[in-house]
């Protein structure tokens, strides 16, 4: 027992106390004043520029938020939030005028380069030849540059922030906003129509392959700030995009809310694949601060043969509910759900998906592994269903738990429902610890206590892994190891 | 050069002493076979050469090159040079077996002072020794351990302590569960990392391993104690007279 403990100590010691990312930028922001009424919504609207229709939007969706109550059937606790305490818009002062790469605050510039995240286009050329990525960088709540728009122009690809999308293609934000998660979806869905501030804008035209990955880093660096980020994606019939989202945050001691939307929508025969490296910052050893992630994720696969496929890879946050789910709603169509989350400390996780099967032949895929260790509680909760119509429906779901140390919690909330009669849904679940002995054989074989612990939770990992881009792969192998014992990298 | 010396082991929580008084010394260069009856601490005294939590060494040192081991963690033991070929070695699901012994002998490399191998390096190494004992690389591209045959665990275990280049190799039951061919395979591994830099000790229950790794010394575990120490004939002794006058406490 003595090496586990020991690793537990140091895991508990090292780990939530070195989040890498936890500086603060001091940047001069405009603030809309804090709380929520109608007018913040009216102020974020107008500062946006936005067309008469969307302020409309907003305001029913706050008016349908007032209505709302905050679910409670998720396994996490917290004090409850004091909505009339935060600001719901912030954004540095500098990027009000024009935005081309050479305007930007070199804070902000210098901020990017210390998370690691290369924004001038010249320097992904040079740094990653032949693995380029186009990135959209959204800080607080407003998006701040967007890399490589003009090659993806060239292609017909749409890539901006969803500001921008408002003001110069506001017939697809209209068409499609709103239509995968609707405004009264639930209460953070709703709260964050209301309020959003920026985020990702992305369309593929028919039967374009999108010739990049691309990528969105949220940043929140405002104190008492909530960050609101919108994505919507559609690709239209027969094309591809590969879309991968991360997220970082400073350590403060007061928690702060992250309540994202993101929809997706799969055309005819067309294929999303959306990865996301979560890292916000989860709080520290006591379990103070961190951030609140409430988050709606859905991918609707309206077209035939289309497909959907969410990959995660959750190690940050005070608390986590988050459950990327498909709609199976054209026939043959396909989704798919790969997860990986990390707990430590006291963080806590309530994340999952749901399966939605409306379609004829629909067939989706789940696999979960969870990670939990210190005190933290980790949770997958989980939704496949048939609809009566849904001949043919298929599932095999995969939920496999490992627990580190004696302290912490792992558990699973599967629902299943099939209303048809031809429905084929498997489910698989294990949990497991890390034994002493194979800590044990790893540490005979020369590597650290912390190394071996890395070593067999990246072997739990492995069928998730090999789900991501593979630019990725390397950095979320390393992320993990820096969740679970800190000493590495 | 290995020296014990009068180690007396418990378990962790427990009362029972396993180890009294066990004193023993193995030079460099040298194999020396441990045999004894079943719970005679033959085991126990691998894992406390291992380092293996849940022991307590309440009397006694254990000196390796005149270094002591007992406060080192098991990692800092394998750097300085320290194998155990597990009985049961454990499977690693997910993890290649390559991955891991790349893993292994770069973090050994590491705490040694010597520069890591890069994966051409590597492979080129595996290949290498691999080769030389006989084993095919086409299991490490499996999980480790997993689904393996009993040989195949133990020739996965002898591929590892080659790559590690320890200097003192302890084999634990190596013998148990393997046919006459797996066994072949691994003693002649063994006997191929024979050197005059290596100390060897081979624990077994039956003599018949010590037909193809044959030691410079024989010692009779029993009772937590050395009772008797000969040459390879005393493990032909013991064949045909069997532990019986071995067996109760030393007087």
């Amino acid at each position: 027992m003595a090496a586990v403990q020991e690793t537990i100590d140091q895991v508990r010691k090292i780990d939530v106390d070195q989040y890498k990312y936890g500086f603060e930028t001091d940047i001069e922001s405009v603030k809309a004043p804090r709380g929520l009424d109608e007018s913040t919504v009216r102020y974020i609207s107008a500062r946006k520029g936005e067309p008469e229709w969307m302020l409309e939007w907003r305001l029913d969706s706050y008016q349908r938020w007032r209505t709302m109550k905050e679910p409670t059937w998720a396994k996490v606790h917290y004090p409850k939030i004091d909505f009339e305490n935060l600001y719901y818009y912030s954004a540095p002062k500098s990027t009000e005028g024009p935005k081309s790469l050479e305007d930007v605050d070199p804070e902000l510039l210098a901020t990017y380069a210390k998370l690691g995240i290369p924004l001038k286009e010249q320097e992904i050329l040079a740094g990653v030849q032949g693995a380029r990525v186009a990135v959209d960088a959204v800080f607080d709540s407003v998006s701040v540059v967007t890399t490589f728009k003009k090659e993806l122009a060239k292609a017909g690809v749409i890539f901006c922030s969803i500001s921008e999308a408002l003001r110069e293609h506001p017939e697809l934000v209209r068409k499609y906003l709103g239509t995968v998660v609707p405004q009264s979806d639930n209460f953070y869905a709703a709260l964050n129509s209301a309020v959003f501030s920026d985020g990702s804008f992305v369309y593929i035209p028919p039967g374009v392959r999108c010739p990049m990955e691309l990528s969105t880093y949220f940043r929140i660096n405002e104190k008492n700030t909530g960050q609101f980020e919108r994505t919507l994606i559609i690709a239209d019939k027969g094309s591809y995009v590969s879309y991968l989202e991360g997220c970082t945050a400073p350590t403060r001691d007061e928690n702060q809310l992250h309540a994202a939307v993101v929809e997706l929508v799969a055309l005819d025969d067309a294929e999303i694949k959306y990865s996301t490296v979560q890292n916000w910052y989860p709080g520290d050893k006591n379990g103070k601060g961190g951030i609140y992630n409430f988050v709606t994720k859905r991918g609707d696969c309206r077209g035939h043969n289309s497909k959907i496929s969410w990959t995660q890879v959750e190690t940050g946050s005070a608390i986590t509910w988050k459950y990327p789910s498909c709609i199976l709603r054209g026939d043959n169509s396909r989704g798919e759900f790969y997860s990986i989350a990390v707990s430590n400390g006291y963080q806590q996780v309530d994340s999952g998906t749901k399966m939605i099967h409306l379609g004829k032949n629909t067939s989706s895929r789940i696999i979960s592994k969870g990670i939990a260790a210190g005190y933290s509680q980790n949770t997958y909760r989980g939704l496949v269903s048939a609809h009566k119509k849904a001949t043919g429906a298929r599932n095999f779901t995969n939920c496999d738990s490992l627990l580190i140390g004696d302290k912490c919690g792992a558990h699973t909330v599967p629902y299943i429902e099939a209303k048809n009669m031809t429905a084929h849904f498997e489910h698989e679940a294990t949990t497991s610890k890390i034994s002493d002995d194979m800590l044990f054989y790893c540490q005979q074989r020369g590597l650290s206590a912390e190394e071996a612990i890395a070593v067999v939770v990246n072997g739990f990992v492995r069928d998730v892994l090999q789900q991501l881009p593979m630019e990725f792969m390397a950095e979320t192998q390393k992320l993990i190891g820096i969740s679970l014992e800190g000493s590495v990298g | 050069m290995l020296e014990i010396k009068n180690l007396h082991v418990k378990i962790e929580d427990e009362e029972r002493q396993i180890l009294k008084g066990l004193s023993l010394t193995v030079p460099k260069g040298e194999v020396h076979a441990i045999m004894g009856p079943n719970g005679s601490g033959k085991s126990t005294l691998a894992y406390v050469l291992a380092g293996r939590p849940g022991y307590e060494v309440t009397e006694g040192d254990i000196l390796w090159n005149g270094e002591s081991l007992l406060e080192m963690e098991p990692d800092e033991r394998a750097a300085k040079g320290v194998f155990l070929a597990f009985q049961y070695p454990m499977e690693i699901p997910g993890v290649a077996g390559l991955t891991f012994l790349r893993t292994a002998a770069n973090a050994v490399r590491k705490k040694r002072g010597e520069a890591e191998l890069t994966t051409p390096e590597f492979m080129k190494v595996v290949r290498e020794k691999a080769a030389k004992l006989n084993i095919d690389t086409e299991m490490l591209k499996r999980p480790v351990n997993v689904g393996f045959s009993g040989g195949e665990k133990k020739r996965s275990e002898i591929l590892q302590m080659a790559m590690l280049e320890p200097t003192l190799c302890v084999l634990d039951e190596t013998d148990s569960g393997l046919d006459i061919d797996a066994l072949r395979i691994v003693a002649d591994g063994v006997n191929a990392l024979r050197g005059p830099d290596r100390a060897m000790l081979v624990i077994t229950h039956y003599q018949r391993l010590l037909n193809y790794i044959v030691p410079d010394k024989v010692h009779v575990l029993s009772g937590g104690q050395i009772r008797k120490s000969g040459d390879k004939s005393l493990a032909l002794e013991l064949e045909k007279s069997g532990y019986k006058e071995y067996e109760g406490e030393a007087a």
